[in-house]
């Protein structure tokens, strides 16, 4: 069997080439934060100061993105996670104003996100709406919804503990937001490759047709990923509202992009079937990192978007041929 | 005597080492309609290839119109005005009939633009021309699937083409639909073009062809005319010239004759037309008819793919009803697809994951925890007991031949311990090998008491491994044998065929 060892061989080396690209990300971000380290030592990047201060800017998005994860993974895609946050910063910030309480507010918040989510859902599996379609214009309809429930009013949080529990606190020297990626980012992690959901979810954006001759309910499976990316968006919408103690509808603008980003910088395969969770965060983390090195470098924004942009731009296609070959 | 529109001689071709076309002539007259037939593997297709510069071959000589010529590329294929007509057809549904026969070479205005008047202009002559009901502003999407081929034969004709090629082109055609394209044939005849027709209906063929060529195991067999080589002869040519024979082994029926799948009346929309049949517990039943004469589409309805318009279905007597292929798992069904690499396997992911895919929530706790190394366990024990030819169960599925990705479809399902396992073309594009190793195991799986039922177009195969043979026409059974008294693979070549 001469074309079995050859095969073999070229599988070897496939393989090996493979490892390196799906790691592309960790090394790519090992790399920039080792740069930065080294060449701004002596301002204060590697403070442990600036370092929460990365976790803090980034945690959202990370959040965000654990759960766009899996809508990607499932050749989906959620475009309305930005405008979601938006709409749930406001509606558990009005349940608190109008005396619900914390337990109201949750509900307030994590219902917008779900019930958003689920519509989505439900329109991208019984109506057979693409996804991108469904949440483009879900985007609109949140966004909307936001400005006009208060007349684009801020709604001001007096309550101290739902700003601390959600956003603003910080449990000794580690923010409270921290606490919350780590949960989120394990609770996405372990779902995506130790249960038969998150089997299912890669198989069915590995191959759909594959995946429902295999038994798969492939609606639902994805209604349940878009339900879930629309309550994390939810919940991400509450700690924009607990960070900055008020409900804005100008909370999450543009998300939808870094979140995105995170997800396929993070080696997550943008034709579905491939997903990694701590990937994700990893790149959402390098995505803050970069952020926070440009601006102590002192570059101006319009610098620090060139730099990022051509950053993503490289990573992604490296990381690309492990997916596609 | 005319010049022959085409003239190939001392064609030959050869993959690896293994000779597929030997010394292989074949000549076509100008309006002449020439059927080109033989079994699985005898060569047509790659005598179609190289005539249309898919292929090249490694000696022999093209001539058109008595000029030799050389087809490299499909190009040089156009340029000589050669043609073939798909059996998947290569339009684009969102465009409309015009659009997509001058795709790629639009007529342009002087200022560099589209000229849509002249597309469309073109376009109506030509399909005035042809006699076939159609505007050019329809969009390809609303029309039917007959139309879409008329529309194919339109892209051909305007390129000016001289030779056409067509094969299978009524598969997937209603009656009416084809009674249409005969008659579209006959006009194209009139005007000089010349076709090869590819087909395995003998009705049709003898309808509408002048002569007919056989290929058997890569070599020319006989051409003559179609009025002096009757049915009986074709069938013996082509059943005696078989690439694979299987030898049939008398096998004790394991189960006890109980019937564990009924199907009455069974309908779809889907061209089933009232199906009935009984499978017999360690039965394996076989499936034979011509392409879309209802196959397929039975083990697609039992699985919950098509939804079923009429009739009945019982497990063990029970009704029984499948609304979707989970349901269909349920019942203790199982199917390796016709499809292995866009219906069977997740191709980029892992050996693994693919064969535990449908039993998935059996190696799962409570909340949905997959017990890995149970899956592992399971996985590689599959992998040996089928002996898959893989570095690992980590491997990627893709990298893995036909033959092994064919039985981790095996694999998948029989780890979900079905009881009805049913096979929808099974040994379609593996090598000898492995075909002899997976009718081996349809076999076994029988022998052990699983029930079975095999779609295939490989007559040979058929005999090889079933107990009953069914006949399927026109989304019906018409006819069923048993094994042991077929005595060839003509009679049942007959069975399909003489309908």
């Amino acid at each position: 069997m001469q074309s079995n060892t050859s095969e073999a061989k070229a599988t070897v080396a496939w393989t090996r080439k493979f490892n390196w690209r799906q790691y592309i990300v960790y090394i790519a971000f090992i790399v920039v934060f080792a740069y930065f380290a080294i060449t701004l030592n002596s301002d204060g990047f590697l403070t442990s100061n600036n370092i929460m201060n990365i976790v803090r800017q980034t945690a959202i998005i990370s959040i965000m993105a654990v759960a766009m994860t899996f809508v990607i993974s499932a050749a989906e895609i959620d475009l309305s996670v930005g405008s979601i946050a938006a709409l749930a910063s406001l509606t558990s910030a009005l349940a608190l104003e109008h005396g619900y309480g914390i337990m109201g507010a949750i509900v307030a918040g994590l219902g917008t996100g779900l019930a958003i989510g689920t519509v989505n859902g439900w329109l991208v599996t019984k109506v057979s709406i693409p996804s991108f379609l469904v949440t483009l214009g879900m985007m609109g309809i949140a966004k909307g919804f936001a400005m006009w429930i208060t007349d684009t009013a801020p709604v001001p949080i007096l309550n101290e503990n739902f700003s601390y529990i959600f956003g603003s606190g910080d449990i000794g020297k580690i923010p409270v937001l921290l606490i919350w990626t780590l949960v989120i980012a394990v609770i996405g992690h372990v779902v995506l490759r130790k249960t038969t959901f998150g089997r299912r979810t890669l198989a069915t954006g590995g191959n759909q047709n594959a995946a429902r001759f295999s038994g798969v309910n492939v609606a639902r499976t994805k209604l349940m990923v878009l339900a879930a990316s629309g309550l994390i968006a939810g919940l991400a919408g509450m700690l924009y509202a607990g960070r900055m103690h008020s409900g804005r509808f100008t909370f999450g603008e543009g998300d939808e992009l870094s979140v995105i980003a995170a997800v396929i910088l993070g080696g997550t395969s943008l034709f579905g079937g491939v997903g990694t969770v701590v990937g994700t965060v990893i790149g959402s983390l390098m995505i803050g990192t970069i952020n926070n090195g440009l601006i102590i470098m002192g570059l101006d924004v319009s610098q620090q978007m060139i730099i990022k942009g051509l950053i993503i731009i490289l990573a992604v296609a490296f990381g690309r041929k492990a997916v596609n070959k | 005597m005319a010049v022959p529109a085409l003239q190939m001689s001392g064609i030959s071709k050869s993959f690896n080492g293994i000779k597929v076309l030997q010394d292989v002539g074949f000549e076509l007259l100008r309006g002449e309609v020439h059927a080109l037939m033989g079994g699985n593997g005898a060569g047509k297709s790659t005598l179609m290839k190289i005539l249309t510069g898919v292929y090249e071959m490694d000696a022999g000589q093209i001539r058109i119109d008595g000029n030799e010529v050389k087809i490299q590329t499909p190009a040089d294929a156009e340029k000589h005005g050669i043609s073939m007509i798909f059996q998947e057809f290569s339009l684009v549904p969102t465009l409309t009939v015009a659009q997509n026969i001058f795709l790629g070479r639009e007529p342009k205005t002087k200022a560099g633009f589209i000229d849509d008047k002249q597309c469309t202009e073109l376009t109506r002559r030509l399909l005035e021309d042809l006699e076939v009901d159609m505007k050019p502003s329809d969009l390809v999407a609303d029309l039917g699937v007959g139309f879409w081929q008329m529309t194919e034969i339109a892209k051909a004709l305007s390129k000016e083409t001289k030779i056409l090629i067509m094969d299978e082109p009524t598969s997937s055609l209603t009656k009416r639909e084809s009674e249409i394209l005969f008659s579209l044939i006959e006009r194209l005849k009139s005007r000089g073009i010349s076709i090869i027709y590819i087909s395995h209906r003998m009705e049709e063929i003898y309808r509408v062809c002048d002569r007919i060529t056989i290929l058997g195991d890569g070599r020319h067999l006989v051409t003559d005319d179609t009025s002096r080589l009757d049915m009986d002869s074709v069938i013996g040519h082509i059943a005696g010239k078989n690439l694979d024979k299987f030898e049939w082994k008398e096998r004790p029926v394991s189960g006890n004759g109980e019937a564990i799948l009924q199907v009455s009346g069974l309908k779809t929309d889907n061209r089933l037309n009232g199906v009935t049949f009984e499978l017999k517990q360690g039965e394996i039943l076989g499936f034979a008819g011509l392409m879309g004469s209802g196959r397929t589409e039975t083990l697609r309805a039992l699985f919950g793919i098509d939804a079923w318009t009429d009739g009945e279905v019982r497990i063990h007597g029970k009704p029984v009803r499948m609304k979707s292929p989970k349901d269909a798992i349920r019942c203790g069904l199982a199917l390796v697809p016709e499809d292995r690499r866009e219906q069977g396997l997740v191709l980029e992911h892992e050996v693994k994951d693919n064969i535990m895919l449908p039993s998935i929530s059996k190696i799962a706790g409570p909340l949905g925890f997959v017990n890995d190394r149970k899956g592992n366990r399971n996985s590689e024990e599959w992998v040996r007991k089928l002996s898959i030819k893989t570095d690992s169960i980590h491997k990627t599925t893709r990298l893995l031949s036909g033959g092994n990705q064919q039985k981790i479809v095996f694999a998948k399902w029989l780890a979900n311990a079905p009881e009805i396992i049913m096979l929808d073309e099974p040994t379609i594009g593996i090598d000898i090998r492995a075909k002899t190793e997976i009718i081996d195991m349809i076999r076994d799986l029988a022998t052990e008491g699983k029930s079975i039922l095999v779609v295939s177009s490989e007559l040979t195969e058929l005999l090889a491994v079933c107990d009953r043979i069914l006949v399927f026409h026109d989304g019906r059974v018409v006819n069923q044998y048993n094994r042991k008294d077929i005595q060839s693979e003509e009679e049942l070549q007959h069975a399909i065929q003489y309908f």
